[in-house]
């Protein structure tokens, strides 16, 4: 573990992080911070109160919520069978799962749009069903869940790794079935694990831009994500309308982060 | 760690081979569906009319331009924040001082806020409307629709990467290492260059190897500075949108196909760094 210790060179480099945080974090922050309020408190109020702000955040939020609930129970089953099955091609499959992080999000965008397009290899057969998922809230939720998954995978397998096997043997020695341990004695364990994997996934999901604006259809008050109302108001030249959404998205952002430390340092969760 | 689940697993905490056999294969398939399947349409529609095409959309003056872009824009922000966060891993993963922790959580922000904010950031500070805007014009700089504005929003995205890679690997490696060197009478920069940097190279490289990937392929965040100017401020993540949004698809499947083998590539050699850095300290990143 880190001591104080004898070693050089503490100044300098404290210097250049310093520097280099406030040029690059803290200066950028806060002209966010600080240039919505040239709209004053009321204009700020009715700039984020807009019905079409409130129904992007709604959809932001909303979407993202979802998906990460959609990407709990996917992303807990193949965080299990990789940490405790072995199979021909698991390691392949296991770096594979971080396709969604190493794909820049413009193509996955373009690629899931394809998929999913009426012409496309899965829209075709969704159609004859009556599924349409491009161009509707539906493919915003496809494109979250596809970003959204190796958050709750890589949150859930290091703990999975660690979890002690005694309990679940006692558990099978008490005369518990399979089912009835893994829902009685694992789901709890990793119920902290599965949390902040959620919120990992939530907060990446509430700000996606690339991956979701092609699928999407970007219909105002139904399909506008939040972050492509920044981009708008930005053309617009509305700076502090951007500020003052970009603002109120930042606040949950970090609120989320706040809940993720706390849980980190509470049950000793570990997050990528 | 991984490896001791292979065949010492006790009977009592596995499921009946049956149903080992349907979760792994429903969890194969689920992956290759989804993970897999965009990809192989990025590349069945570059492919579709043909390999001149491919050829053709690659030549054309745009796509070289953003490509050329690309590089630029990665090889400046990647090594500035690979220094930087070999700095800040120096003093946080070997120091204690008072507001450590607030210093970690701000190297960490960037991966919490959303890459449109990322870039808006910069507009508002350089942008005709911001704060320096005016008095960047009367100097006659641009920094927004232009490549400094790229390169910043680059930066500000792929902030943590490098920093947050060594600053665990570094706290497990200790400093007794280096404490002896100094004590031995080495100089700062004969301890970093002879234990410090050969100590921490694998992980240093695997940060560089995320920050890069991310840095060539950021596309929100250069979206807002870009200002879309063709030929000049399209990166290769743009100038797909561009030429996906004029209904170009082989021309923008073709550059999201070079993009996917920038992922794939990425991949690969991260996982043979995993291997690499779990046999040496354990640590799985």
């Amino acid at each position: 573990m880190t001591r104080r210790s004898a070693l050089p060179g503490f100044g300098p480099a404290l210097t250049i992080t310093l520097v280099w945080v406030s040029l690059i974090v803290l200066l950028p922050l806060t002209s966010l911070a600080v240039r919505p309020w040239e709209l004053g408190l009321m204009g700020v109020w009715h700039s984020i109160t807009e019905p079409r702000v409130l129904a992007a955040l709604r959809l932001s939020f909303g979407a993202a919520a979802l998906a990460a609930v959609v990407n709990v129970p996917f992303g807990l089953l193949v965080a299990w069978v990789m940490v405790r099955y072995r199979f021909p091609g698991r390691r392949l499959a296991d770096s594979l799962i971080d396709m969604p992080l190493a794909l820049p999000t413009a193509v996955a965008g373009i690629a899931l749009t394809a998929l999913f397009a009426p012409k496309g290899w899965i829209g075709a057969w969704l159609l004859p069903l009556g599924i349409k998922v491009a161009y509707t809230p539906v493919g915003i939720m496809v494109a979250l869940v596809f970003v959204g998954l190796p958050f709750v995978v890589r949150t859930l397998e290091p703990v999975l790794m660690d979890l002690p096997l005694e309990a679940e043997e006692a558990a099978a020695t008490l005369g518990a079935t399979r089912a009835q341990t893994l829902r009685k004695v694992v789901i709890p364990a990793l119920a902290p694990a599965l949390l902040a994997g959620f919120a990992a996934a939530l907060a990446r999901g509430v700000g996606e831009y690339g991956s979701v604006i092609f699928i999407a259809g970007n219909m105002p008050m139904l399909s506008e994500i939040a972050p492509l109302l920044i981009v708008i108001r930005l053309e617009q030249l509305d700076y502090a309308g951007a500020a003052a959404l970009g603002l109120v998205m930042l606040l949950v952002s970090f609120s989320i982060l706040l809940l993720l430390n706390l849980l980190q340092k509470r049950m000793g969760v570990k997050i990528r | 760690m991984s490896e001791a689940f292979s065949q010492g697993l006790p009977v009592a905490t596995r499921e009946r081979p049956a149903t080992r056999l349907v979760l792994t294969l429903f969890t194969v398939v689920l992956l290759v569906l989804f993970l897999l399947l965009p990809l192989a349409v990025v590349f069945t529609e570059a492919l579709s009319h043909g390999l001149g095409n491919i050829w053709d959309s690659l030549t054309d003056p745009e796509a070289i331009t953003s490509i050329e872009l690309t590089l630029l824009v990665a090889a400046i922000s990647v090594p500035l924040n690979s220094v930087c966060g070999v700095a800040a891993a120096w003093c946080i993963g070997r120091f204690q001082f008072p507001g450590r922790s607030l210093l970690i959580t701000l190297i960490e922000l960037p991966f919490s806020v959303s890459p449109v904010i990322s870039g808006l950031v910069w507009v508002l500070l350089f942008g005709a409307n911001g704060w320096f805007g005016p008095m960047l014009d009367r100097a006659g700089l641009r920094i927004i629709f232009a490549v400094p504005g790229l390169v910043l929003a680059t930066v500000l995205v792929t902030f943590p990467f490098v920093a947050r890679t060594l600053i665990p690997l570094m706290q497990e490696q200790g400093a007794s290492e280096e404490e002896a060197a100094i004590t031995l009478g080495a100089g700062f920069w004969q301890m970093f260059w002879r234990v410090t940097l050969p100590n921490i190279r694998w992980g240093l490289l695997y940060g560089v190897l995320l920050c890069n990937a991310r840095a060539m392929g950021e596309f929100g965040a250069v979206a807002v500075v870009s200002g879309h100017i063709r030929g000049q401020t399209m990166t290769m993540p743009l100038q797909v949108e561009a030429l996906f949004n004029d209904y170009d698809w082989v021309g923008a499947f073709t550059i999201a196909g070079l993009l996917s083998l920038l992922a794939l590539v990425t991949l690969a050699v991260k996982a043979a760094l995993e291997y690499r850095i779990g046999e040496r300290s354990g640590a799985l990143l």
